[in-house]
């Protein structure tokens, strides 16, 4: 049995979900934020990969080279190629040890490797580097990196790439991480409610629909995971049905109901300035016993009384 | 006291502000940003705290596990730096205090609120991501109390110890002294019991 048949052969559900975010290669997008943090996945899936006898890079900008070994044994931490960029990574020293260009020239000379063996680069993290780099720039490099092994050239020689990238969100805008989530193939946003840590997977396989699927978890100090199912859900208190509602109306000091004949005499009841064919009528028909009306008028001295219409020269 | 044993370097931000900029300097100021016009990086003030944590006397260094207090970041934002540039900072000086000479750092951010300041949210998000703890301090959701000053939030983001459940957010209320302060938890100030 070689090593990583060995690895693989331990508890089933627990090694689907690294499994699963392993297989597809490419960029591994991490997407943690300040209250669930994903360093520690990161070094799960670092682990992974070594017991797996992958060759395992990891571009440290964030946290101290002991820092990061730190829980893992020393089996794992021989099978780690550390570039450390924590220490200076801007040559404020001036003294050239870091790698000359930086952590983006180290990572753009891993796109020119030719070793057939499956290597994963962890990128810790993506975020110093969109921080500093622009954007553009960082997604074509890791285009280029994480699609080595599909380039048409010499595909027969290069093996498997996976690059995982931690990537704080509150960090940045929706631009740079909408471009970062178009190019992996893997996305896992951590989160978390009650206590627990959760990972919604999102999965971008070549000609098939994306899949998703979230997932409870919880790291152990040796960087294993333990899979959980969740945190329980409390039920919604909804009506029991055999309890009959309760009617709010029926201990009122006033009376909200109408008895039969109270809605009939409501309802035949005409309203004073709605124009209803009878008050049409009412009006058209004169009343009986009623004589024309009369205009009694008493004109002053200075009145003007003309008895001509002053209409009639109106041609209607 | 820790003044007179040489145990406290302290630098007086908006004193030595008056001096970079109303005298000339012939070396570098750990200020020197105000007085250049494009102030790419804060690497005069990280040169400052190095001097001042290097061992006095030859050899040997007198004190052991320094401890920075850096009050507060958010000035460095208002001068003009940007934030990478001050994340930057703090990077270095993490490197040297915490990593070479295994001291601890304590810094103070303040939290723009409501008010949308992009530049202090990647601030104060960065450094949260670099820290091991985060202490909120945020005043009462009921308002002002005689008490009560405010509510304490503490986040340990070090998945160290062991089978810990997730719950490493606690709550806590104070009142603030005159030369310290108590703590209590929530609704618990012998003030309201």
């Amino acid at each position: 049995m070689t090593p990583s048949e060995g690895a693989r052969a331990g508890t089933g559900r627990e090694l689907e979900m690294l499994d699963s975010l392993l297989a597809l290669g490419g960029l591994v997008l991490l997407r943690d934020s300040v209250e669930w943090e994903g360093r520690s996945l990161l070094k799960a899936l670092v682990k992974k990969s070594a017991l797996c006898g992958e060759q395992v890079h990891i571009l440290g900008c964030e946290v101290s080279e002991e820092e990061f070994r730190e829980g893992f044994d020393s089996d794992i931490n021989n099978r780690l190629v550390y570039h450390d960029f924590f220490r200076d990574p801007l040559n404020w020293s001036k003294t050239e040890e870091a790698f000359p260009g930086g952590p983006l020239g180290a990572l753009r000379a891993m796109c020119k490797r030719t070793d057939p063996v499956p290597v994963t680069i962890a990128l810790d993290s993506l975020s110093w580097l969109l921080l500093r780099l622009p954007c553009t720039t960082l997604c074509q490099v890791l285009h280029a990196v994480s699609h080595q092994d599909s380039c048409p050239g010499d595909s027969s020689s290069v093996g498997k790439v996976s690059v995982l990238g931690l990537l704080h969100e509150e960090l940045h805008g929706p631009g740079p991480v909408g471009a970062l989530s178009s190019l992996a193939q893997t996305e896992v946003t951590l989160g978390g409610t009650m206590g627990q840590a959760s990972a919604h997977i999102l999965c971008r396989r070549p000609r098939q629909r994306p899949t998703d699927q979230t997932q409870w978890f919880s790291i152990l100090p040796d960087f294993s995971l333990d899979l959980q199912e969740g945190p329980s859900v409390e039920s919604q208190p909804y009506s029991d049905p055999h309890i009959p509602p309760v009617d709010p109306t029926t201990h009122l000091t006033f009376n909200l109901h109408l008895s039969k004949k109270e809605r009939e005499a409501r309802d035949s009841l005409i309203l004073p300035f709605q124009f209803s064919s009878e008050k049409q009528q009412a009006l058209l028909r004169p009343r009986p016993g009623q004589a024309t009306s009369h205009i009694f008028y008493e004109p002053d001295a200075y009145d003007d009384l003309d008895q001509e219409d002053p209409d009639d020269d109106l041609d209607i | 006291m820790a003044r007179e044993r040489g145990q406290l370097v302290f630098l007086e931000g908006l004193k030595s502000a008056v001096d970079v900029v109303f005298q000339a300097q012939k070396e570098p100021h750990p200020l020197q940003f105000l007085r250049e016009a494009n102030a790419g990086n804060l690497k005069p003030l990280f040169e400052f705290v190095r001097e001042a944590l290097k061992p006095v006397d030859s050899g040997e260094a007198r004190w052991t596990y320094p401890v920075l207090l850096v009050d507060d970041l958010s000035v460095l934002l208002s001068l003009g730096m940007g934030a990478v540039a001050v994340l930057d900072f703090i990077h270095y000086c993490r490197a040297t205090v915490c990593w070479e000479l295994k001291g601890n750092m304590v810094v103070l951010v303040h939290d723009s609120g409501d008010a949308e300041d992009e530049e202090n949210d990647i601030l104060l998000n960065g450094l949260s991501h670099q820290s091991h703890l985060i202490l909120r301090a945020e005043g009462l959701a009921t308002g002002f109390c005689r008490d009560v000053h405010g509510q304490l939030r503490i986040l340990w983001r070090r998945p160290s110890q062991p089978a810990v459940h997730r719950d490493q957010s606690f709550t806590y209320q104070y009142k603030i002294q005159d030369k310290s302060v108590s703590f209590f938890a929530k609704g618990m100030s012998p003030a309201v019991l």
